[in-house]
């Protein structure tokens, strides 16, 4: 009997050592919980604009500068690209601040192998869809934004989550059916990304939070 | 060496041999310090264990430069992964025997 103790032991100790050393495990829950809460904020300042009277530019456009990359005049030009600009840069600061709180409590460090493998991993799909979301605006074609945003960010976290705890794949699921699913309502799209990005994060991050966070095992727990 | 499932199973013994031998098996390579976080000990104990292994030939070192900075990194050898492999499927057959 004390052999398998000592052989299961083992098993699980190496288990442990081969994830903790690959994985990016410092995620946090509520990362996804406040990233939700900032795209739901920032969907209801989107709101007016989109489906109210609001006009979302800026300024009655001076000149029409066709432009061959980005047509970054239309792009400043408008409410919503700063609206998505402030709810982007407020979820990821406060995805990051939790996560770096986590790996504080975690005693690990947050920058090492496993976390730059996770970032390249989510940034090459989600850099890509990031620029053709911004020459779709820049076209006009507003109708593309919100499935061509869910796909996109859908597929970057499967393609993260061999590097990070496996469940975020499951979001990432979600996020591709919603973003295929959305195709068809093309006049629902901020209630798509609201539910996506808003609804799906914090679902995702009180469950993760819930799982391994509630009550956190100590630094040297084996 | 004349026994070499005696010596295997020795070296493999240690919970903190067998972490290093865990994390290498999985990682291209493996930087000291990383090393030191995962496992939570000691440079010096940390080091004795990482020479045994060296000289059992299943790990080697690497120093390389960094700037002015030198970083050593570990990585397994062909023989390490062999042990390693060795002694896990010992392991499940033991666990498949008990259970």
């Amino acid at each position: 009997m004390s052999d398998f103790v000592n052989s299961a032991g083992q098993l699980q100790h190496i288990k442990n050592m081969m994830e903790r050393s690959s994985r990016f495990i410092s995620l946090s829950g509520l990362s996804g919980v406040s990233a939700g809460i900032c795209a739901l904020a920032g969907a209801a300042l989107a709101f007016p604009f989109v489906y109210g009277a609001k006009d979302h530019r800026i300024s009655e456009p001076h000149s029409i500068d066709y432009n061959f990359l980005f047509d970054w005049d239309f792009l400043f030009n408008s409410w919503l690209f700063w609206i998505a600009i402030a709810t982007l840069v407020g979820a990821v600061l406060f995805a990051f601040l939790f996560t770096w709180r986590k790996s504080k409590l975690q005693g690990l460090a947050i920058w090492g192998a496993a976390a730059r493998r996770m970032l390249i991993n989510l940034l090459i799909p989600l850099v890509a869809g990031g620029l053709l979301v911004l020459k779709l605006a820049g076209m006009g074609q507003f109708i593309l934004l919100a499935p061509v945003t869910l796909l996109f960010y859908g597929l970057a976290l499967i393609n993260a989550a061999k590097y990070t705890l496996g469940e975020i794949r499951y979001l990432g699921y979600c996020q591709v059916i919603l973003g295929i699913v959305s195709l068809w309502w093309p006049s629902y799209g901020l209630y798509f990304l609201a539910f996506g990005f808003g609804i799906l994060h914090i679902l995702y991050g009180g469950v993760m939070w819930y799982t391994y966070e509630k009550n956190p095992p100590s630094v040297h727990d084996e | 060496m004349n026994n070499p499932i005696e010596n295997l199973s020795k070296l493999f013994d240690s919970r903190i041999k067998l972490g290093i031998m865990s994390i290498l098996m999985v990682n291209d390579e493996t930087a000291f310090n990383a090393l030191k976080e995962l496992l939570v000990i000691t440079d010096g104990n940390l080091a004795s264990h990482l020479k045994a292994l060296e000289e059992n030939k299943f790990i080697k070192m690497q120093k390389k430069l960094l700037g002015t900075k030198t970083n050593t990194v570990y990585k397994i050898t062909p023989a390490g992964s062999k042990a390693f492999k060795a002694h896990l499927q010992a392991l499940e057959k033991i666990i498949g025997k008990l259970k």
